[in-house]
């Protein structure tokens, strides 16, 4: 049975893998048809960018009117981009739910949580961020993000399985513990929205880039995939709604190590590497929601201080667990 | 909130420098700027980047062995390292100033922004600014009910909505008219503050558990058994206040250990499960019980914890002497040194004649040769149990005073048996096997094999604390990011003898959506075109 499901689960894995690459090249061309389309006119603009005068304020909005057109779209582009931006959402979903029975069946296969070195902390933190990403875009409609999140699960996905893959082992003694469980799992789905967290940051800086340098030279054309997504100041807030999910969550995660710990080891709090690195990454993601709102923090400096805070996740996972040593070394490779 | 805090916590706008350097007035502005948001922030960043050292150079409190390593391997560096604690970060000077700086600076931030809530929260609603229509959440419209008609319906809308609800006659003036102001949210900035003092608590709470309790550990063999006092523990540190007297007088006896580890594929080797036996006695004269102490699982004794961390083999030796004397004798602890349970461990006979005798050397519970003929264990189960030791005569330097520890042997003073090509002969035994030394100096006999469990027993005190501190936390957390403080006024006049009513609402956070919030409102409010045509 063991060699069924990890058979099974092996082949789920792959083709979630081919799935998602699929939904990145429908995300590409969708940036692609896009090449000639015009800034998305209803959306909100910053009000730097906004010139007194002609273009009315609509009071029952709040909203700003549309900037000028450079031109007009063609209708054929913006449907092709529009469908191409379909599939590729489609079959994110599609690959979320190949992913999960893959997860799903390696821990059937190993008769336990599926995060016990890092392959499997690779496909079950993939998942989490799928599970993050589809639930936001209905939430938040952010498929604007769908190539950013796509390439980042091809790529990861792509590293568990030719570099990281293990076979099914059992798990240490010291891991059969329904704290650790939550204390994962919770971890795992914060990470997966710190990850989208990231993303939209990343996002919001370049659409922000454009949008200042745009600001300057009225003149120059606004077409392509990035102006249609929603304004620098619109992604700001949604990367921020992200973060304010993940933290308390991560918190959440942190507390319950810390109590895995006592009842593992004798103690709370040791300042093992791994909850070394825990612990900057919340003192991290902390200082971000602070920057925002300290004056002179606000926006970019603030997504740089997310960004740094989505680079001490990352380096815990990663770093640690191939470099470190101490008590949390069974997440080795 | 939004930007409100910065000026309750008093943030200095752009005084970077100090105004007049009289006394009083610098000592304010200092505390203006440690207790600004920016700083708040820089002391973050300042303790992240202060935690790292700690996860990239061994720590005494970590692993005292790695200490050790690093400091053989390095010794231009490690002598600069002591000095500015890198050793021991997490207790060193810089980095306690960091974190006490942001103590100082969380509770000059607390305290008066709690004082300002506490006078807020108390506070009604507030007036109605002059001209609704300027705000970007609008929505206004004619009604053929009266004033008070209107004016009741919205204070019952609003009021059913939890919000809290004032109204107010503005009989003159261009705004006269009849506001309802309804406010809610409160919950946002009590999350906050919350938040804030339960990450107090929760420092505080380690601190206490740490001054008032102990922490230690024990190794002791199965078969044998552990009384709680000051002699039987390894290593013992107790918290500042904590007083040796008031040991609780329990022991148990470890009675049996198993392990069993995975035997062959991917994985092999590791342990599938361990537990301990115990008959424990938590008061003299009291009947012993049975207790399964196994990793997750610890025993409590009143406050005291004990916990199973690690275990190792305990191989069963006798050393006798020229004369046949038996001068050591039973289970001795070998430590573990990998993954299958290499052990290093020592053997010590003082009384041994002519001259003391001691054995060096590894234990290998499942021996194999690797290349160069080096033994090395193949699996951490005693498949194949073989003992390889050195034994060394001489002084054991015992007697110098200075305690010495179990578990290595001090040959200043010592000279090892060495074999005919002049190298210290390694002396290989299975079990149940005897060996001589050479010159007739005794033998040594590999009886069989015990184990041992390696023990950790703390109290804490007043552990509840920060867990506590973490729950209130993550709550006030909650509250503090999602709840979005908003108000909304509805105003209700008499314009020639219609009703106008209008509608309003200011988010005080971004984020929000008061537009739809105005929505809302409106359509509960408003005569439906139906209405209206009867
Ligand atoms: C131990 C250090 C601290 C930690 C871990 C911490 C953490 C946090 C976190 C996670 C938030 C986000 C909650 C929210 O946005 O409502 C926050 C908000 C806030 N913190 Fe701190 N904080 C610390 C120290 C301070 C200090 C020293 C101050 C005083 C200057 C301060 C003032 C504030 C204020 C005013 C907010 C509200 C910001 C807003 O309206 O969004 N904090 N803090």
């Amino acid at each position: 049975m063991t060699e069924t499901y990890a058979h099974l689960s092996n082949n789920a894995v792959y083709s979630a893998t081919i799935i998602f690459t699929l939904a990145m090249l429908a995300h590409v061309a969708e940036w692609a048809m896009a090449h000639q389309l015009v800034a998305v006119p209803t959306r909100t603009e910053p009000r730097a960018l906004v010139a007194a005068g002609d273009r009315g304020v609509d009071p029952t909005q709040g909203r700003v009117g549309a900037p000028p057109v450079h031109g007009v779209d063609d209708v054929d582009d913006l449907e092709r981009s529009d469908r191409y931006g379909r599939i590729g959402f489609g079959l994110t979903c599609l690959g979320l739910v190949v992913l999960a029975a893959g997860v799903l069946t390696r821990g059937l296969a190993a008769h336990r949580v599926p995060w016990g070195n890092m392959y499997e902390f690779a496909i079950t933190g993939c998942l989490a961020v799928s599970v993050a990403y589809v639930i936001l875009v209905r939430g938040y409609a952010i498929r604007w993000l769908g190539l950013l999140v796509t390439g980042f699960l091809v790529m990861v996905l792509g590293l568990a399985v030719l570099v990281l893959y293990r076979p099914v082992s059992p798990l240490v003694p010291a891991l059969h513990s329904y704290w650790l469980m939550i204390h994962v799992s919770s971890a795992a789905v914060a990470g997966g929205a710190y990850t989208v967290g990231a993303l939209a940051s990343v996002l919001y800086l370049v659409r922000r880039r454009m949008e200042v340098k745009a600001a300057g030279h009225p003149e120059l054309p606004r077409t392509g995939f990035l102006w249609r997504t929603p304004t620098a100041e619109a992604i700001d807030r949604i990367a921020y709604r992200v973060h304010a999910f993940a933290f308390p969550l991560w918190t959440f995660a942190v507390m319950c190590g810390a109590i895995w710990a006592q009842y593992a080891w004798g103690r709370f709090w040791g300042w093992d590497p791994k909850e070394v690195w825990a612990f900057i990454t919340w003192v991290a993601y902390a200082a971000y929601l602070h920057a925002r709102a300290t004056a002179g923090w606000q926006g970019r400096a603030a997504a740089y201080v997310a960004l740094l805070g989505y680079a001490t996740f990352l380096f815990n996972f990663v770093g640690i667990n191939l470099f470190g040593s101490g008590l949390h070394s069974y997440a080795g490779m | 909130m939004g930007r409100v805090p910065d000026e309750a916590s008093g943030a200095a706008p752009r005084a970077a420098t100090p105004p007049a350097l009289r006394p009083r007035e610098f000592l304010r502005w200092g505390w203006r700027q440690l207790t600004s948001m920016r700083t708040a922030l820089i002391l973050l960043f300042l303790l992240a980047i202060a935690s790292i050292p700690g996860s990239l150079i061994p720590q005494k409190r970590v692993d005292p062995s790695a200490v050790f390593l690093f400091k053989q391997r390095h010794p231009d560096l490690s002598p600069l390292f002591d000095r500015i604690g890198m050793f021991d970060v997490y207790s060193s000077v810089w980095f306690s100033a960091i974190y006490l700086l942001l103590f100082i600076s969380l509770l000059g931030c607390i305290i008066p922004r709690s004082w300002l809530y506490l006078k807020a929260s108390r506070a009604r609603p507030p007036k109605a600014p002059r001209n609704l229509s300027r705000l970007s959440a609008y929505d206004a419209w004619e009604s053929d009910a009266s004033v008070a008609e209107e004016v009741e319906r919205a204070r019952a809308l609003l009021r059913s909505e939890r919000r809290r609800v004032e109204v107010y006659d503005v009989s003159h003036g261009e705004a006269a008219g009849i506001v309802v102001s309804a406010e809610k949210g409160y919950l946002r900035e009590a999350g906050n503050l919350v938040f804030h003092i339960a990450v107090l608590v929760v420092l505080i709470g380690f601190a206490f558990t740490g001054l008032f309790g102990f922490k230690g550990s024990a190794a002791v063999i199965a078969g044998q058994g552990f009384s709680n006092t000051l002699t039987q523990y390894d290593d013992f540190t107790p918290g500042a206040r904590f007083n040796t007297d008031s040991l609780s007088p329990f022991q148990f006896t470890v009675q049996r250990f198993n392990v069993a580890y995975k035997r062959s594929g991917e994985g092999a080797g590791i342990p599938l499960h361990f537990d301990a036996h115990l008959a424990v006695t938590p008061q003299p004269g009291t009947a012993p019980y049975d207790y399964d102490l196994r990793v997750n699982h610890p025993l409590q004794l009143g406050g005291v914890s004990v916990f199973l961390v690690g275990h190792g083999y305990a191989p069963d030796i006798t050393v006798r002497d020229a004369k046949g004397v038996i001068v050591a004798d039973g289970p001795v602890i070998f430590l573990p040194q990998d993954g299958s349970f290499t052990s290093f461990g020592v053997v010590k006979a003082p009384d041994a004649q002519p001259s003391q005798l001691g054995l060096e050397g590894y234990f290998f519970p499942t021996a194999a040769l690797g290349p160069g003929a080096a033994p090395y264990s193949a699996f951490p189960g005693p498949l194949n149990p073989v003992l390889s030791l050195v034994a060394y005569h001489g002084d054991l330097g015992l007697d110098t005073g200075v305690p010495q520890s179990l578990y290595t042997l001090d040959k200043a003073k010592l000279t090892p048996y060495r074999s005919g090509s002049g190298r210290p002969m390694p002396l290989l035994l299975r079990k149940g096997q005897t060996v001589d030394l050479p010159d007739g100096a005794g033998t040594v006999t590999f009886n069989g094999l015990r184990t041992w469990v390696k023990l950790q027993i703390n109290d804490q005190p007043g552990k509840v604390i920060p867990l506590v501190g973490v729950v209130a936390a993550i709550l006030g957390l909650l509250c503090s990011l999602f709840i979005r403080p908003r108000r909304t006024w509805v105003r209700v006049r008499d314009e020639d003898g219609r009703t106008v009513v209008e509608v309003a609402a200011l988010d005080r956070v971004s984020g929000g959506d008061p537009g739809r919030h105005v929505e809302q409102v409106a359509a509960a409010l408003r005569p439906t075109d139906q209405e209206k045509r009867q």
